[in-house]
């Protein structure tokens, strides 16, 4: 599959939504400029680096007072009390600090190209993030100054069956194909209710002029699919048979690109990331799943699935949800904080997501909230952003925890992560500093340099070469303002 | 009709399940027999001993004793008398604030965005200077007690993003059978929201950045700008029709709303948050003679030295937000309150939002991790928003005669984890009991359906 490389920063004009009075959203135009330069901003760490004398989170093995982590090859090579530099290796004092494993965001839309909405049809399975990730969305430099480093990029919500998913590392710096993880199942993205439905747009059924308009439509639309996808399954599994048995008869089945993602759904080499808000909903799609022999891996929003925890856990689907969100629509007025306490309660495997580039930037104080709305103890609340997603995401062998062998994505905070107070001072992935705070405010001064003599260049360029000149089009650019849909595209 | 009826059920749901719960109905009963006749309820003594008191008056009171009487702090301090007869809660090991003043939500004005029913924040027409959010607060929404749990004890209520003069804001407490009950403050300001100068704007319709030429947005600017002087022309014509001739002046309602501002007895609420936005309203206030004050504000700090000089406050939007500009700073929103406060701005926070609302402690913490002093975020949900309001001498602080809204937590109110384990608005214990936390006590005790334990986590 190819990926988009983008090599120069495209006029592209990032949309930026942000909670606002009516609950809804600003919609405004990013300004121009190009982000803090990956170069500048991370450090390049040959050989080993010791992280020493912090509070270490491990959050698998419980936390480590006045430990170490020592990072070599880009791996956790030893973790604990007795832990000494090998001669040449950084050493980076953290006494008074916390490590805890990269945040990993199991719902996000950013580095994307575009839209990430093929919203023209109900299934659109044919087409993926993979091909669209851009390496040079700012968020991602803003998602590592949250601690977060990995993230997973999903299809919007606008088709019962959506495009297909790409889990990234946030390597900012590197292009397209440098922030795929790399052994990363590949997804796809269901999506339930208001949404595939285009209530919100509209107000009557099919008034979007697409099947479907209820819920009943949704899950048909699914259920369909799924129907076509066996019989094409069993095209392709008749062919092999025959031609294996040099049958000279045999005629290769036309592709079908909306189809060969969903039999590998059925095949288990495919995780199904399915949008869902009402109990009633989530019950109907874990049906189908199961009337079609397959595992919903990751129930996204879930905001009433703490009616149906115990059949989540029966089916054995993860459940990625929001901490405190809210009432900004009517599939979401169910919605209560206590979701992910009391899911975990049940024995689903629990974690909490953003969908949101703002959101994104403190999911370990979101985390925080399930002790504060249900009780949960410190070091489950550190799950619902680490192991738990990458155990959703079947990463948890390379990220999610501070163990040995596990890649060195690592936060150091200021604070203990789960309090309001603590900020991220530097972060790693793969043993390499890709944020870290003190080189981003001294860089500041440099950057805001950079941008006047630019400012100054392009003024002296355009000054007296048109007497009506247009007025230069970005200090002119206000956000506009606008309602809409709280979240961007879930 | 069958919208209509779609759209009542789980109201109606919600009125079946709060019978059914007993945990629930137990903790209503206590606070009912608080607060029937809320507003003529007999006087009601209350002392709160060995507590923190965090005052915001001076420096904390460690072991004090907070004495309510009659809806007003009675008296605060360490070795204060408890009155005889006084329900007495023991507040060993918790604290005590004054409680959070949200100074910009709509609270009361929406239940659920996406649907239209439910929402009563933006008028149509771009001059609607007599409405008054309170006329449309619904004392019922559920928004509301949830808020109330996280220690928001009043907030402002403000009556639309759309139009030029959006109506007048309202000041309600979160608490009360009525909205008569509820009020602090029926009018705290004129709401305008600044015309905006964009040349893109996003439409939703078709999900797409629209542009249009600069010069066509400039003159519907100009003109925007040009009627907004004219109301305020027209408001001091019917001032001056009504001193003169009271008897024999029509009655114009939209010019009468306009009064109290042309007189300076009450601020223009200006929502600006692009720099030059800023600037235009500023000039605009001072060339008019008019009080203002600034809400939104994301470019405040390029403004700062203005905005000081003038003395004018700012009501800042929720610190977790995304910087405005690519190249800005990744924290630019989180250190704003603290740039505007070092530049001797008056700041208060605010949610802007309804739902959301109970995250205005944890909005103001994110302010305070990137250098706001932790008293001055207190304030900035306290204090300074009565003060902008001209509450003061009722709300703000626990000072002896203000009004007792105030909350008991268990640890720093800023913090994620704490909790507030009691609440008292106009001086009534007030429950804390919300939608949310029903909603988990009832599904929690769910049976275990037969034949639903959990068989493998993943293939």
């Amino acid at each position: 599959m190819t990926h988009t490389q983008t090599l120069t920063r495209r006029s592209r004009r990032a949309l930026r939504v942000r909670r606002t009075l009516t609950g809804a959203a600003i919609v405004g135009l990013a300004g121009f400029g190009s982000p803090a330069s990956a170069q500048d901003s991370r450090a390049a760490s040959g050989g080993a680096t010791l992280i020493q004398d912090a509070t270490v989170l491990t959050v698998t093995n419980g936390t480590i007072q006045k430990g170490s982590v020592l990072i070599r090859d880009g791996k956790i090579a030893a973790v604990g009390t007795n832990v000494s530099a090998p001669a040449g290796a950084k050493v980076i004092d953290a006494a008074g600090k916390f490590v805890m494993p990269g945040i990993i965001d199991c719902h996000s839309h950013i580095a994307v190209e575009g839209g990430v909405n093929e919203g023209s049809v109900s299934v659109s399975s044919m087409v993926g993030i993979e091909d669209v990730v851009d390496p040079e969305d700012p968020d991602i430099y803003r998602g590592l100054a949250g601690g977060v480093t990995t993230a997973n990029v999903l299809h919007g919500s606008a088709n019962a069956i959506g495009g297909k998913n790409q889990v990234i590392k946030l390597r900012w710096g590197k292009d397209a194909k440098g922030l795929v993880f790399e052994d990363a199942l590949p997804g796809i993205k269901f999506a339930l209710g208001e949404n595939p439905k285009r209530s919100n747009l509209s107000g009557v059924a099919g008034a979007s002029g697409r099947y479907p308009g209820t819920r009943m439509g949704v899950i048909d639309t699914i259920r369909q699919a799924f129907v076509d996808a066996r019989e094409y399954k069993r095209e392709w599994d008749d062919y092999r048979a025959r031609a294996a048995k040099n049958d000279k008869t045999a005629i290769t089945p036309r592709r079908d690109l909306k189809l060969e993602p969903l039999v590998e759904v059925l095949e288990g080499k495919r995780l199904v990331h399915a949008h869902s808000y009402r109990a009633d909903e989530i019950l109907q799609l874990l049906r189908v799943a199961e009337e079609f022999n397959f595992r919903i891996a990751t129930l996204q929003h879930v905001l009433e699935g703490y009616r149906v925890a115990d059949e989540i856990a029966k089916h054995g689907a993860g459940a990625s949800t929001f901490s405190d969100w809210w009432a900004y629509k009517m599939e979401a007025y169910e919605a209560i904080p206590y979701n992910a306490a009391l899911m975990t309660e049940r024995g689903v495997l629990v974690s909490i997501n953003s969908d949101s580039a703002e959101e994104h930037r403190h999911l370990n104080q979101e985390a925080a909230k399930a002790i504060r709305y249900g009780g949960m103890s410190p070091d489950e609340a550190l799950k619902l952003v680490t192991i738990n997603p990458a155990r959703q995401l079947r990463i948890d062998k390379r990220v999610g925890s501070i163990e040995v062998g596990k890649d060195a994505d690592l936060v150091i905070y200021d604070k203990h992560p789960l309090s309001v107070y603590a900020i991220p001072q530097t972060v790693f992935v793969d043993g390499t500093v890709y944020f870290d705070r003190q080189q981003d405010l001294a860089n500041r001064a440099r950057l805001a340099e950079e941008k006047q003599t630019l400012k100054d260049t392009e003024k002296k360029g355009t000054a007296g070469k048109e007497k009506d000149s247009k007025p230069p089009t970005t200090p002119q650019t206000t956000p506009g303002q606008t309602t809409g849909p709280k979240e961007s595209h879930e | 009709m069958t919208v209509h009826t779609f759209q009542q059920t789980p109201r109606q749901t919600r009125r079946t399940a709060r019978v059914t719960q007993t945990a629930a109905a137990a903790l209503l009963a206590v606070v009912a027999s608080a607060s029937p006749l809320f507003a003529q309820a007999p006087a009601k003594t209350y002392a709160i001993e060995n507590a923190r008191i965090v005052t915001l008056a001076g420096a904390p009171i460690e072991n004090g004793t907070l004495v309510i009487v009659d809806g007003k702090i009675a008296a605060v301090g360490a070795g204060v008398a408890v009155p005889a007869g006084a329900e007495r809660i023991d507040g060993k090991g918790l604290q005590i604030y004054p409680g959070f003043f949200d100074a910009a939500t709509q609270l009361g004005l929406t239940e659920v965005g996406a649907v239209r029913a439910t929402v009563d924040t933006n008028e149509l027409g771009d001059y609607n200077p007599q409405l008054v959010a309170a006329m449309a607060v619904h004392p019922a929404s559920d928004h509301i007690p949830v808020a109330r749990a996280n220690g928001i004890t009043h907030a402002m209520t403000v009556p639309g993003t759309s139009g030029v003069i959006a109506g007048q804001a309202s000041v309600i407490a979160l608490n009360g059978w009525t909205v008569e009950e509820m009020l602090i403050a029926p009018s705290a300001g004129m709401i305008v929201n600044w015309p905006q100068l964009a040349t893109s704007t996003f439409d939703f319709t078709t999900f797409s950045q629209r542009s249009r030429p600069f010069t066509e947005v400039k003159a519907e600017y100009d003109k925007k700008i040009a009627d907004l002087t004219e109301w305020i022309a027209r408001a001091r014509r019917y001032q001056q029709a009504v001193d003169t001739a009271a008897a024999t002046t029509p009655r114009d309602l939209k010019l009468e709303a306009m009064l109290p501002v042309i007189k300076g007895e009450r601020p223009l609420i200006i929502s600006a948050n692009r720099e030059r936005a800023i600037r235009d309203a500023l000039k605009f206030c001072e060339e008019q003679k008019l009080r203002v004050v600034i809400y939104g504000g994301d470019e405040a700090r390029k403004v700062k030295d203005l905005l000081a000089k003038q003395k004018v406050p700012v009501i800042l939007g929720p610190t977790l937000t995304m910087p405005s500009d690519d190249d800005e700073p990744y924290d630019s929103p989180f250190t704003l309150p603290s740039d505007l406060h070092k530049a001797g701005i008056k700041v208060a926070l605010a949610t802007f939002n309804s739902a959301d609302s109970r995250t205005l402690p944890y909005e103001t913490g994110n302010a305070v991790a990137y250098g706001l002093p932790h008293e001055e975020g207190l304030k900035a949900i306290s204090l300074y928003p009565a003060q902008i309001f001209g509450l003061d001498k009722q709300l703000g602080t626990i000072e002896t005669g203000k009004i007792a809204n105030v909350i008991v937590t268990s640890g720093d109110p800023l913090e994620l984890t704490t909790e507030v384990k009691y609440l008292f608005i106009k001086g009534q214990l007030t429950s804390l009991d919300n939608k949310h936390q029903r909603s988990y006590e009832t599904w929690r005790s769910r049976p275990r359906p037969t034949g639903t334990t959990r068989t493998t986590a993943s293939k």
